[in-house]
């Protein structure tokens, strides 16, 4: 009897957890299909009285939402495909050729995480600015070609591929490149995909930077145009939540179809001292 | 003819690793690594608008910068702010994480992998959009945070609009949002606990909180010494919250250090005085996180348990 009690108390607590977790998130969903005017209606509605889709329309057809969303998406694909490249390449040697100070390099690498990124920025925009790239798509992918982070992810897990198995390649007269590409990288897939994953939710939801760099309105990333636009239609709410409904409904799906690589990512990043 | 010495030098010039390091290497170097140094550098200066303009305005000023902070009220404030978010969001955030691992990790929950994706949904949305929905769940009149108080017969708070409750508001944004990323390290950490210490604390007939106090607690500190640094570091770097939902305000209550430099460097164009915002505020960072590290030595526990 004790034990129902428990068991019941458990899932109580859990459940009202998540509850309260969902609702600023169900909510939005809601506020974004009720008629204008709705959401602020008291006591607070939950459930629209009727669903409508005018304000997905309204972002679309006039606030060009579209484009935000392909620049957002354009800019994520990018910066995830090159970082993957040059990360991989990176983490793999890393953790598997020799060359002179390669540990104390890596040691380096590490410390440096420490350092916030925001220091980089003012002489990174400078630096920008001198070879032309501020207020284009170049300004937000050069700097996320490659990070320390990635590198490090890799590294870790290349480190489990076997010598021998490398050994046997080049014995059989096969390239460094051919073994990378060939051998290396699909030996690595599980954790090039987290890499993917985080790379890709990293620049899509980045805020600071891009909202630096791209400073032309045709430019703008989601998370700068919603950011803008929640400062323009203060008073259209349900406007709004479509707008953050759109923004985030891209990482959620992409979270929960890949969630095993996303948490085995957190869990190999945390292995760090 | 090559001596055994050149030929060595010849292969180590065309050894294929440096291929495989150089462009990554390269692209943090310049674009990480040399920014940070100038930074520095830009911190020594008086880069102001008319820098931008033309180079000729630029003087060095030594700490010139720095001493200007220590007088500048603004600074202060935005500082403070920063100290009393991290040391409030930071403890509250790991606290709840630890109290959802450990009741995610229960013996008796099934489901486990449903609760984990749904406490850890807030933690991938993107942090300005939630921004702007929080603003609405905060709204005084039509909020559902107000509207749950006064149920209560609590309220109305003008949650965004006083200054006593901004920061407070903020805080518990940032710990909805964040508590799933430590959770899943936690209930990691929980895992990697032998059952048979369990066991072991149970023929000694400890009660469920002393198992907690006295096997639970110390066979996680070097989880929980790693969430607390990346928590730390993370918090420190308050940004998009303040910006999206109060733009600092009202009267500066939630004025953070990185949107203090945000509108020094970027909005006005004292790229000199920002600079040194910025590196005061990773000097702050290194200097914790090395104190934190440090209290790993004296910490007397079992070591060599990580998460997996």
């Amino acid at each position: 009897m004790k034990r129902v009690l428990q068991v019941v108390l458990l899932y109580a607590v859990l459940c009202g957890a998540a509850v309260l977790t969902l609702l600023p998130l169900l909510w939005m969903v809601a506020a974004s299909l009720m008629p204008t005017g709705e959401a602020t209606a008291l006591p607070p509605r939950l459930i629209p009285s009727s669903a409508t889709f005018e304000h997905y329309r309204t972002l679309f057809a006039r606030l060009s939402l579209w484009r935000y969303a392909v620049n957002s998406a354009l800019l994520a694909v990018t910066v995830t495909l090159i970082s993957l490249l040059l990360n991989s390449m990176a983490g793999y040697a890393f953790a598997k050729l020799r060359f002179g100070g390669r540990d104390r390099i890596f040691q380096t690498l590490l410390a440096a995480l420490v350092i916030p990124g925001q220091v980089a920025m003012l002489p990174l925009f400078l630096m920008l600015r001198e070879i032309g790239v501020i207020n284009t798509y170049w300004g937000v992918i050069i700097p996320g070609m490659a990070s320390i982070f990635g590198i490090f992810l890799v590294r870790q897990y290349a480190l489990s591929i076997p010598d021998s198995l490398l050994d046997a390649a080049r014995i059989d007269g096969a390239g460094e490149l051919r073994i990378y590409w060939s051998l290396v990288l699909p030996a690595c897939t599980p954790i090039l995909v987290t890499l993917a994953i985080f790379t890709f939710m990293g620049t899509w939801n980045d805020f600071l930077w891009p909202l630096i760099v791209l400073t032309d309105d045709r430019l703008y990333t989601l998370p700068v145009a919603v950011a803008n636009l929640a400062g323009e239609h203060v008073q259209d709410i349900e406007l709004m939540m479509a707008g953050a409904v759109l923004t985030v409904l891209p990482v959620i799906v992409i979270f929960i179809a890949l969630q095993r690589y996303y948490i085995a990512g957190i869990m190999s990043g945390s292995l760090k001292e | 003819m090559l001596d055994g010495r050149g030929r060595e030098r010849m292969t180590s010039r065309i050894n294929p690793a440096f291929w495989f390091v150089a462009p990554a290497l390269s692209v943090i170097v310049i674009f990480f690594v040399v920014p940070v140094a100038a930074s520095l550098l830009l911190s020594l200066t008086d880069f102001d608008v008319y820098a931008v303009a033309s180079r000729a305005n630029l003087r060095f000023v030594g700490a010139g910068n720095y001493l200007r902070l220590t007088h500048e009220p603004l600074f202060w404030v935005a500082f403070k702010n920063t100290l009393y978010f991290v040391l409030v969001a930071g403890p509250l955030s790991v606290g709840v994480s630890l109290a959802a691992a450990v009741l995610l990790s229960a013996k008796l929950v099934r489901f486990q992998s449903v609760f984990r994706t749904l406490f850890f949904l807030p933690v991938v949305t993107t942090l300005v959009a939630v921004a702007v929905v929080w603003r609405y769940v905060y709204h005084p009149r039509f909020g559902l945070l107000n509207y749950a108080l006064s149920l209560l017969a609590i309220g109305p708070i003008d949650w965004l609009g006083d200054p006593h409750w901004a920061m407070p508001a903020i805080i518990l944004m940032a710990v909805w949002k964040n508590f799933g990323f430590n959770m899943v390290i936690f209930v990691a950490g929980l895992q990697s606990i032998p059952d048979r210490l369990y066991e072991a604390a149970d023929i000694d007939g400890a009660y469920r909180w002393a198992q907690f106090r006295y096997v639970t607690l110390p066979m996680l500190a070097p989880t929980f010494l790693f969430v607390a640094i990346i928590t730390m570091i993370g918090y420190f770097q308050l940004f998009a919250e303040p910006y999206v939902m109060t733009q600092g305000g009202p009267a500066h209550s939630t004025l953070s250090i990185v949107l203090l430099m945000y509108q020094e460097g970027f909005r006005w164009w004292n790229m000199g005085h920002a600079a040194a915002v910025a590196f005061v505020l990773f000097a702050v960072i290194l200097v914790l996180t090395l104190v934190t590290m440090r209290l790993r030595v004296r910490e007397p526990v079992a070591s060599g348990v990580v998460p997996r």
